[in-house]
């Protein structure tokens, strides 16, 4: 329970059901550090709001302290990746860890026999078991965040939103059970970076990836100068100052150099790849023996592109039927229809 | 589901005792401070508890001063005998004087959370007049220190003593024997909101924190709540009379028993501790899952000290006992003054199931265990 409207209606919902409901509210970081103020309490309103929903509806609740967790496992490693030239998704690193791996080990430890989240996703039990599909809500749909999410994981969760039809009936639940967060504005995109930009937690945690460099073009003539490839995502135009434009052609990001610290462009529409190498790939289904052929997500907010996904020792390439500009770090997801069938995290080009 | 409230050092239970003064107090309207026949009710109340209060504790009726809890009465006693002092604490007092003082020499404790009198008498050799705060009795380990030794030091040094016996009183014989002492009345099953600093005749005169108007003789405005001194006055005398420390002891000794066979450490049990406070560590099963497995089975138990948030820190008590990682995996037991067999039978029932559900689990160091 994050004390948002979202899984406040879950648990809202799963308790009018007659089910035993356990709230448990995970402390990720400290709210006082995060916003810089000396002094502030720990706990942000959220973790209040979650308290005072689970008081409504007469469910016990609890805070985990997840604050070391998290920070070496999602705020760490979404350092690291913009320091290795990568794009991270601290969501997906997130929901893998302290979300689904470490919640469902409560679950379990405490004899819970599931466990319910927020989350804008389908749980469908199929002929192989649980299935994970996108959610009713085509703009509300979680699903490409939650790729790394085990079939084991999957089979003790439930997803009560997938259903939904928009936010406006999950609201309108909460309205309806009197919890006082039915109005509470959706949340921000990156949860510990509270104030300021993500550029500041990247600094302090790897200065280096926000250290000056040159801009180059593909062939290393320099063209200009940036001040940290943290700023800087594959398929960026914004940014690049007198570089954004070479022979009358708009240029865009085509890659990010760590040891070099270079950023390197391209002209926008040139550039693009049909080869993607994915590495910790989850499936969601039997692997395949042999290549696969499916729709594939390489951003959260994009249509499918078709592709043939091979298993690989590292973890999967994928063949792009039309080429595409993926961008490293980012999760590379596999589709049929609506299901998700697995996904992985592109690698860079050269590892 | 039948609860079993096993966390007495948070708060105990109110004594029937104490609830049948504040009823019969709270019939009388007045203010001590007035001159007239309703103020005089009132200060003849409020002096009944303060003379039963100062009697039970040692102190002179005139050097005891309510406040409104114990950590205002360890906070003025820092702030007025503090003054003009280096301030030495040990490492596991509470908050209440760790942040009154928060630039304290720190006074180590051993592995069992008694205090070093060897490195005391060492800091207090050499330096400038200290004030030296040590608690009675731990709220977590329950570990009692030796405070007739460390007066008797402070006296040798010219230091100030101040005895924070918040957790002491009402659950063992508790005497005067420093400059100051604090005691707290929810913490002997009277009502929260009152506490008393007890002043030795020498310290009598002492600034206040809040001035006011200059009741309890210029040393603490406000008008006191006459209601809750008088059901902390009856609680501590019933807390002295009932002699439940055996029977508390024996039931504690059975919580142990039934923890050690699940494969549990109990810290600090070798020192002389409370009778009811047990501090429990399960290895390699984090804190905050034990104390809410145990809530789920409805027994009340609590581990390290909870943030307004409810996130539990790991204990700086157990830290400074040097329990390392076994410091995030205790709880604490305490027994309030109404603990029954049938509490101890239900939590050996929840623990064991705890501990086979949990010991084997991921939980217990999630980095080990690191989901690819």
């Amino acid at each position: 329970m994050s004390g948002g409207v979202d899984s406040s209606v879950v648990a809202g919902l799963l308790h009018e059901a007659g089910h035993e409901v356990i709230g448990v509210t995970l402390q990720l970081y400290d709210h006082g550090v995060a916003v810089g103020r000396k002094g502030a309490c720990c706990a942000g309103q959220d973790i209040h709001d979650a308290r005072r929903v689970a008081d409504r509806l007469g469910i016990a609740h609890y805070v985990i302290d997840a604050e070391d967790r998290f920070r070496q496992s999602v705020i760490a490693n979404f350092a690291d990746s913009y320091a290795a030239g990568e794009t991270p998704v601290p969501c997906v690193r997130c929901n893998q860890s302290v979300k689904f791996h470490d919640l469902t080990v409560l679950a379990r430890d405490l004899g819970a026999e599931r466990l319910a989240t927020g989350h804008y996703v389908r749980r469908i039990d199929g002929p192989n078991g649980a299935e994970l599909h996108r959610a009713i809500d085509a703009e509300r749909d979680q699903s490409w965040f939650l790729f790394a999410t085990t079939r084991s994981q999957l089979d003790g969760c439930l997803f009560p939103l997938g259903a939904m039809p928009d936010k406006r009936a999950v609201r309108g639940v909460a309205e309806r059970l009197g919890l006082m967060v039915a109005d509470k504005p959706d949340s921000q995109d990156i949860c510990f970076v509270p104030s300021g930009t993500y550029i500041d937690t990247v600094a302090k945690l790897r200065p280096d990836a926000v250290a000056a460099g040159d801009i180059v073009t593909a062939d290393g003539t320099v063209v200009g100068q940036h001040d940290g490839i943290a700023r800087f995502t594959v398929g960026q135009g914004k940014r690049l100052g007198q570089a954004a434009m070479l022979s009358g052609q708009r240029q865009m990001v085509v890659a990010t150099e760590p040891g070099t610290r270079r950023v390197v462009i391209g002209p926008r529409g040139a550039a693009g790849t049909d080869r993607v190498s994915l590495r910790e790939v989850n499936w969601l289904i039997d692997p395949p023996t042999t290549s696969l052929r499916c729709r594939v997500k390489l951003r959260a907010r994009e249509e499918p592109h078709w592709a043939d996904v091979t298993p690989t020792p590292e973890g999967a390439a994928v063949h792009l039927d039309m080429p595409a500009l993926p961008a490293p770090g980012q999760a590379c997801v596999f589709y049929d229809g609506d299901r998700v069938l697995g996904g992985g995290f592109i690698q860079r080009p050269d590892a | 589901m039948m609860p079993h409230y096993l966390d007495a050092n948070a708060t105990e239970p109110l004594r029937p005792e104490a609830m049948a003064a504040m009823l019969d107090a709270m019939a009388t309207t007045g203010n001590p401070s007035s001159i007239h026949r309703a103020g005089r009710d009132a200060r003849r109340i409020m002096e009944d508890a303060r003379e039963s209060l100062a009697r039970g504790f040692g102190g002179d009726p005139a050097d005891l001063v309510f406040t409104s809890g114990g950590t205002e009465a360890d906070a003025l006693a820092v702030h007025a005998l503090g003054t003009n002092r280096r301030i030495v604490v040990g490492a596991t007092e509470h908050d209440a004087i760790r942040s009154a003082a928060p630039n304290a020499a720190i006074l180590p404790v051993d592995r069992n959370g008694v205090v070093d009198i060897d490195r005391l008498a060492a800091i207090l050799a050499d330096g400038p007049p200290a004030l030296v705060c040590v608690m009675l009795a731990n709220n977590e380990a329950g570990t009692i220190q030796p405070i007739p030794a460390i007066a008797a030091l402070c006296r040798r040094f010219g230091a100030l003593l101040h005895v924070d016996a918040v957790q002491a009183a009402g659950r063992m014989p508790v005497t005067l024997v420093s400059d100051s002492m604090a005691i707290s009345s929810h913490k002997l099953g009277g009502p929260a909101g009152v506490g008393a600093l007890l002043l030795s005749a020498e310290h009598s005169h002492i600034t206040p924190l809040i001035r006011g108007g200059g009741q309890e003789r210029g040393r603490r405005g406000g008008t006191p709540p006459v209601a809750i001194i008088a059901g902390f006055a009856a609680a501590a005398r019933i807390a002295a009379a009932d002699g439940a420390r055996d029977r508390l002891g024996a039931l504690r000794d059975s919580i142990e028993r039934a923890a050690l066979a699940q494969g549990a450490i109990v810290c600090g049990a070798g020192a002389p501790r409370l009778a009811n406070t047990t501090c429990i560590a399960l290895p390699n099963v984090r804190a905050d899952a034990q104390v809410i497995a145990l809530d789920i089975d409805g027994i009340s138990v609590s581990a390290g000290s909870a943030c307004s948030s409810g996130k539990v820190a790991a204990s700086h008590v157990l830290q400074a006992m040097g329990l390392g990682t076994l410091a995030g995996q205790a709880i604490r037991v305490s027994l309030p003054w109404n603990a029954t067999t049938a509490d101890v039978e239900a939590f050996a029932d929840s623990y064991a199931r705890m501990a086979g559900r949990m010991r084997p689990s991921g939980m217990t160091n999630p980095m080990a265990d690191r989901a690819a």
